[in-house]
């Protein structure tokens, strides 16, 4: 008796996470009239919405600027981040404990003091309406850094010695030895930085303005709150599903390392 | 042999190769986090377009902010958020977490689900809401209906609109916390239960004398977390209501964003960002203070 209550709690818990969105999904694909409906079936469903969608916004596009920019900065926050990480673990030089500690000073300081001013570097460079602008100022994270310190420190030091022995370049060691070691701390990064990259709205929002260099998220964002959609609903849950659907497609196959990371990026505080 | 020269040469110099090492990030911190910081300390005392050039106001731009009443709207905003958001999410994510943790079948599958708003993008999530909230024909006022109760306006009262925003964003984030919790809950030691099962503790006394004190610092995270986040509160309001109705849910990095991309005013809104920032931090040492005042009492 008391299982069966237990079981119904949790079913009644997935309802509520679930069901909003298959009722978008179906929604997206109602004729008008029957969106308001709490009845996920109908007999009408069409891909109306997501013709109209893909007529009125450059949605492919964006999903292509998407990717550009998640995929370079997670390449660069995970090709420069282990570099620091790995100097910061294994590496003796003047200043290093400096060094951390700026990194972590870093992390405490509240975004909201640097965007104006970071906005504004943007514009003195030139780069908005650039892919640089997107880009350049998530190509490092100190979270990073230092996730790949502490993973790194846990190493055997007699690795490395070996390595060294044999003539290896500390270059080498990190890419050769060190890297095949990491594929947790690796996946882990380079999950969150993709995830927070791809979710993005607030800065393309104030770095670009040119609608062919709009990320997804953002031109979603712009379609809905501009009027483009003539507030027809099943436009805007099209836009959604299609916002939605390749994050929840990556989630399907690599559910645990998702929920893992964001494990471990809840340390953080 | 040269690899054994190089190892004793490091021995009192250094590895001189470190320096490349952190040479990019030495660039991108002074760049991207040394300058605009430093820029921030310049901005706040201008009036300033981008456009035209910048304008020495001395202090008048804290003088105008401490004047107002936008801004304090906003802060108290924004504690509004937090008052409702927090509880909600801690005793929501304790309860799944506890409900996933007792040993239930599936418990895989409803942790996936219970995840799935974490991972989707918040513009999607708040699409979605815009419509679970519509007055007329949303989800909720739709199940109130026919379960005879009144219509509930969650978006066009402006008593209503910011608490719906913060159930929206604990629906959005509870699964961080439901996981957080979980791994909380596995870090207890079993023998700790045991040992007060021996002293006669019930299922009530251990929640609250062994589980409860045991989960804090995961408490500790969550409440700072979920408060940096109400503060960072963006999307939500800037997509659902705009900041409406009458101002109720404009939230700081709204208000902020406003300033700048609304009306010009860089330097106004690089006070603002100054301030926000300053608010935040003591906040944050505030609620660390009293958590851990409340434990060790």
């Amino acid at each position: 008796m008391k299982s069966a209550l237990k079981y119904a709690a949790l079913l009644a818990g997935a309802v509520v996470f679930a069901y909003p969105f298959l009722w978008m999904l179906a929604g997206s694909l109602k004729p008008e009239l029957e969106i308001a409906s709490l009845n996920l079936l109908s007999g009408n469903f069409s891909l109306q919405s997501y013709a109209q969608v893909l007529l009125k916004i450059p949605i492919a596009r964006a999903f292509l600027n998407s990717i550009i920019v998640s995929a370079v900065t997670t390449a660069s926050v995970v090709f420069f981040g282990s570099m620091v990480g790995y100097a910061l673990a294994r590496l003796r030089f003047l200043g290093k404990k400096m060094l951390y500690t700026l990194i972590l000073f870093t992390m405490t300081i509240p975004f909201q003091i640097v965007l104006i001013p970071q906005y504004i570097l943007m514009v003195k460079l030139g780069w908005t309406d650039t892919y640089l602008a997107l880009v350049a100022p998530a190509m490092m994270s100190a979270f990073g850094i230092i996730l790949f310190r502490q993973f790194f420190m846990a190493i055997p030091q007699a690795l490395i010695d070996a390595a060294r022995i044999d003539g290896c370049s500390e270059l080498m060691i990190l890419f050769r030895i060190i890297w095949p070691l990491s594929r947790p701390v690796i996946i882990t990064v380079a999950l969150l930085t993709f995830m927070s990259n791809w979710n993005e709205v607030l800065w393309p929002l104030m770095v670009v303005r040119e609608q062919s260099l709009m990320t997804m998220p953002q031109l979603v964002t712009i379609f809905t709150t501009g009027g483009q959609a003539e507030t027809q609903l099943g436009y805007l849950l099209a836009a959604a599903t299609l916002l939605s659907l390749p994050v929840v497609i990556a989630y399907a196959f690599f559910q645990r390392y998702f929920i893992e990371s964001m494990a471990s990026s809840g340390l953080k505080g | 042999m040269t690899g054994l020269n190089r190892i004793l040469r490091r021995g009192r110099t250094g590895d001189r190769g470190a320096y490349w090492f952190i040479l990019p990030y030495v660039i991108f911190f002074c760049a991207f986090v040394a300058y605009p910081l430093i820029f921030s300390f310049v901005l706040v005392f201008h009036r300033w377009n981008i456009v035209t050039p910048m304008e020495w106001i001395g202090l008048k731009n804290f003088d105008r902010l401490i004047g107002d009443a936008l801004f304090y709207r906003s802060v108290l905003n924004t504690l509004t958020f937090l008052i409702i958001h927090i509880p909600l999410q801690v005793v929501v994510a304790l309860a799944l977490a506890l409900l996933l943790n007792s040993g239930v079948r599936g418990r895989g599958l409803f942790r996936a689900l219970y995840f799935l708003p974490v991972v989707v993008s918040g513009v999607a999530v708040t699409i979605l809401w815009q419509q679970i909230y519509s007055f007329d024909y949303g989800i909720l006022n739709n199940i109130l209906h026919a379960a005879g109760i009144p219509s509930v306006p969650w978006l066009v009262d402006p008593r209503v609109a910011m608490p719906s925003i913060a159930i929206m964003a604990t629906w959005k984030n509870v699964g961080i916390y439901i996981v957080l919790f979980l791994v909380g809950l596995q870090n207890i030691p079993r023998e700790l239960y045991e040992a007060a099962n021996l002293d006669g503790a019930g299922t009530f006394k251990q929640f609250r004398y062994v589980t409860l004190p045991m989960l804090n610092p995961t408490v500790v995270v969550i409440v700072v977390l979920s408060t940096i986040g109400g503060f960072s509160l963006f999307i939500e309001p800037y997509v659902l209501t705009g900041g409406g109705p009458m101002q109720s849910t404009l939230s700081g990095m709204l208000y902020i964003y406003n300033q700048a991309f609304s009306f010009g005013h860089m330097g106004y809104a690089a006070t603002l960002g100054f301030v926000y920032a300053l608010v935040i931090l003591g906040v944050v040492v505030l609620q660390r203070r009293m958590i851990e005042q409340d434990v060790s009492s």
